[in-house]
């Protein structure tokens, strides 16, 4: 595959392992001022994979407080890290499945142990845009296709091993197929233009149409009714996150 | 009464103004004269009544949903309460026909989702918990909410929440729910839908039996009947070319074992509801004459020896009927493609004595006469 060979090549200059470098581009979020009006992302690097549990495993056996049950525990719902055995224990099988039952609090302050960061909004979406072979396949109907059906087909499926890379036109892998991810907050002047058209009130209605710059994109629609329903502290079992920097 | 003010301009205003207000005044008079104030408690038809959640709420309970075909038994109460209503959202893939499964977004658990039966002026208290291993956030539409959204608004949900909101029965009728989550035609397409029935005070007449059908329409990557798992066909969707319309989910589901069933001389009752998303829906019991029909899932049984009621998608209706002569029935959208080959069919099966005159044959056979013509 040409993708794999970029991507073996992106990967053998990275900063950190594991991390692909994105570069500058635009994209056409979901909701815009107009049609036509794109959005400039500037260049920086992804996680190529999701966090996985054995990565978050060696930041609460370094970081105490973000144990389950640990200080930082009111920064999270309840449900965070449910399903591990253990405060220290995820569970052996499971080491390489994408770490989910996170707050974007305890995301921030995993990419922050890492010297990085949560994606914007824009940054994610970006390398969500693309298929296997274009960067930008958010119009392409069969690419569409591709992800209303990979979401519904999450439902009810066990979290898949993760180093089953296919990846997309940048390099990165399984944006869509195994589980949602954190985005960072937006920013307060990002909120102020957008929180209206993004908010769980305009995403809970027929009227959700309005104002997007593609009706049609199912899909952006799934990611983003799924983000309105966020606040910080939010976990859920089919959410995880990766970092950029 | 609504008085009026003389504006304050011109002497020639002023005079009209106050020709106005004597008319007003006469007018309201006479009313009163003819034994009707202006502001009288009846409600006819022809007012618009604006509502007042105002009925004394006395204990509460918890509700108990049905599983389609079946509804909850009437409401005996003579009094409104509080109604806690428990709906899970669970995602599973399901039976959509004879080896063909789909993965199904459901109010508890079954397509169309749990039916749920109120009193006219109850409090309700809706509970909706979004099971923890599912995909996507999910909200509530209830057509019988007075409030922007019907509570979609107020009830997003993430997968391992819950959402509560409140919400006074005013208006009764029966009335269709959906999940409102964009995009809210995948949501609908792939099952989130169901009905409420708010019960007049009066309640409805008795009947001996009620039944919960719903029609909606399946968007699928694939053929009709063609095997395996089928995914939401978006495209089909906006071109509004279903490939499946069913009544309760699935191809099959009313029929054979499933049919419903009742005996000659039983009064019947249909809650028959039409999800869409798209398609209007043309009911029909082939054999059978609607006594009774609700039209639109209104409270008054208006119409009567209806053969086929309009539902519009999104809506639904009410019929009524007594069933006579025993046998089976089929219940069809009379668009009679979509019964033919696209699964919108279900049976009434009718046991029981056959009664005189009503139905009979009487020959079958070749006409002389006929094959002398030919």
């Amino acid at each position: 595959m040409f993708s794999a060979l970029v991507a073996a090549a992106v990967l053998a200059t990275l900063p950190h392992a594991g991390r692909v470098a994105i570069p500058a581009g635009t994209y056409l979020p979901l909701y815009a001022a107009s049609a036509t009006s794109r959005v400039h992302v500037a260049a920086f690097h992804m996680d190529q994979q999701p966090v996985t549990r054995g990565q978050f495993l060696r930041f609460v056996q370094a970081r105490a407080e973000w144990r389950r049950g640990g200080a930082a525990r009111a920064l999270s719902e309840t449900g965070y890290l449910s399903d591990w055995k253990a405060p220290l224990d995820p569970g052996a099988a499971t080491l390489d499945e994408p770490v989910t039952d996170v707050s974007r609090n305890a995301a921030v302050a995993y990419c922050a142990w890492r010297g990085s960061r949560l994606p914007t909004a824009d940054e994610w979406e970006y390398v969500a845009a693309a298929s296997q072979t274009s960067r930008d396949a958010a119009r392409d109907p069969a690419f569409s296709a591709h992800l209303i059906a990979v979401y519904s087909a999450r439902a009810g499926r066990k979290l898949t091993d993760i180093r089953r890379a296919r990846p997309n036109a940048f390099g990165v892998s399984h944006m869509h197929d195994l589980v949602w991810e954190w985005t960072a907050s937006p920013s307060a002047a990002h909120a102020m233009h957008h929180a209206a058209m993004t908010s769980a009130e305009h995403m809970a209605c027929a009227a959700a149409s309005d104002g997007a710059t593609d009706p049609a994109n199912y899909a952006a629609f799934l990611r983003y009714a799924f983000r309105s329903g966020l606040s910080d502290g939010s976990t859920v079992h089919t959410l995880g996150f990766r970092c950029v920097s | 009464m609504s008085s009026i003010h003389a504006p304050h301009t011109t002497p020639g205003r002023v005079f009209l103004g106050t020709i106005l207000a004597a008319a007003a005044l006469l007018a309201a008079t006479s009313m009163t004269a003819c034994g009707r104030s202006a502001d009288a408690a009846e409600v006819s038809h022809t007012q618009i009544p604006v509502r007042v959640a105002n009925d004394k709420i006395i204990g509460q309970e918890m509700a108990t949903l049905g599983s389609p075909p079946n509804v909850p038994a009437p409401i005996t109460r003579d009094y409104a309460t509080k109604v806690i209503v428990n709906l899970d959202v669970v995602e599973k893939t399901m039976r959509l026909a004879d080896s063909v499964e789909y993965t199904m977004w459901t109010f508890g658990g079954s397509v169309p989702g749990s039916f749920i039966r109120v009193r006219e002026g109850d409090l309700v208290e809706l509970h909706l918990h979004n099971a923890a291993g599912n995909t996507m956030p999910h909200n509530i539409d209830l057509h019988a909410v007075t409030g922007p959204g019907g509570g979609a608004k107020m009830t997003l949900t993430l997968p391992g929440h819950e959402s509560v909101f409140t919400f006074t029965a005013l208006n009764p009728g029966l009335f269709i729910y959906h999940c409102a989550t964009a995009p809210v035609p995948m949501h609908m397409s792939n099952g989130m839908y169901g009905m409420i029935l708010v019960e007049p005070k009066g309640g409805l007449p008795k009947v001996d039996h009620e039944y919960y059908v719903m029609q909606s329409e399946f968007y699928t990557t694939g053929k009709f009947g063609e095997h395996g798992l089928q995914s939401f066909d978006m495209e089909k969707g906006i071109d509004e070319k279903p490939t499946y319309v069913v009544f309760n989910g699935s191809v099959g589901a009313l029929t054979g074992d499933h049919a419903l069933k009742a005996t000659a001389g039983q009064r019947v009752r249909i809650f028959v509801g039409n999800a869409g998303p798209n398609l209007t829906s043309s009911f029909h019991v082939i054999g059978e004459i609607f006594d009774n029909v609700y039209p639109e899932g209104g409270s008054v049984a208006s119409e009567h020896n209806v053969q086929t009621t309009l539902i519009p998608s999104g809506g639904a209706a009410i019929v009524e009927f007594g069933v006579e002569q025993p046998g089976d029935y089929t219940m069809v959208d009379h668009s009679i493609f979509r019964a033919f080959n696209q699964g919108a069919l279900g049976t009434l099966s009718v046991t029981g004595q056959a009664p005189n005159r009503v139905y009979a044959g009487v020959k079958s056979g070749v006409t002389d006469a006929l094959v002398g013509k030919e």
